[in-house]
């Protein structure tokens, strides 16, 4: 058998069930345009499944929202879902077209919101970029913390029976 | 909720016609919101649903219900709406 390395990554403060999730301002992109959308606005109309996630344009990120798509686990399922990378809007964009998830990405090169939530995984020989480790928070609309799984190695994925789960919760 | 500003604009970045508008909205004092289309002209289906035309910048003023294309046209506009005048 394979061993593999993973990273162990260290505790974070990020919110947990019960908080309040950090307020923030961002390009929202969509299939059709980007604008800045503040998350507040987006949860007071539907709970929303914010998932950050790697940086688009390779594996982790594109496997991720296929797996999701799959299992049904987008802005179909009653809840609006919401992705955030450190990728640019154009690359989001792309992110968009080449999957089936039906979702808006927030555009965040210079990762402040990962700083707001605590979750900054500062990247190996990647001198100047850090991006937010791979987390999930399902929001009610009074913003507070339904559901919450945050990466505690590197590489790691969403635990999707789990998001499934706290959806059907609802 | 925030509020939205009455205004919202369908702009590129780089693009110099956008840029009038937007010096335009500037001068005038209005407030708006900027939405950044695709860069491929094929891909602007929100502007072409709303204007009927795929080229940018386009307008949508929700205060006059006025949608507009063409930077010549929207910058006539703004001024005979929001200008001293008025």
């Amino acid at each position: 058998m394979t061993e593999f390395d993973v990273v162990t990554l260290g505790d974070t403060d990020h919110p947990t069930v019960g908080e309040t999730v950090p307020s923030f301002t961002r390009p929202l992109v969509t299939e059709e345009f980007w604008e800045d959308r503040s998350l507040a606005e987006i949860y007071a109309d539907s709970p929303v499944l914010l998932v950050f996630h790697p940086m688009d344009g390779a594996f982790p990120s594109t496997y991720m929202y296929d797996t999701l798509a799959s299992r049904g686990i987008d802005s179909h399922a009653g809840i609006k879902l919401v992705g955030c990378s450190i990728s640019t809007p154009y690359a989001h964009a792309e992110l968009l077209r080449s999957t089936e998830i039906d979702a808006a990405l927030f555009s965040d090169p210079a990762n402040g919101v990962a700083e707001q939530f605590d979750i900054v995984n500062d990247l190996d020989g990647m001198a100047g970029i850090s991006e937010p480790r791979p987390a999930v928070f399902l929001i009610d609309t009074d913003g507070s913390v339904l559901y919450d799984w945050v990466a505690s190695e590197w590489p790691e994925f969403p635990e999707y029976d789990a998001i499934a789960d706290a959806i059907a919760a609802l | 909720m925030s509020s939205e500003p009455p205004i919202t604009v369908y702009r590129l970045q780089a693009c110099p016609f956008c840029e009038r508008v937007i010096r335009t909205l500037d001068g005038l004092g209005l407030s708006y919101q900027s939405r950044f289309v695709e860069p491929l002209h094929s891909r602007r289906t929100a502007v072409k649903r709303l204007c009927g035309v795929r080229t940018v910048p386009a307008i949508v003023d929700d205060r006059t219900g006025v949608t507009m294309a063409e930077s010549a046209n929207i910058v006539e506009y703004l001024e005979a709406t929001y200008g001293e005048s008025q």
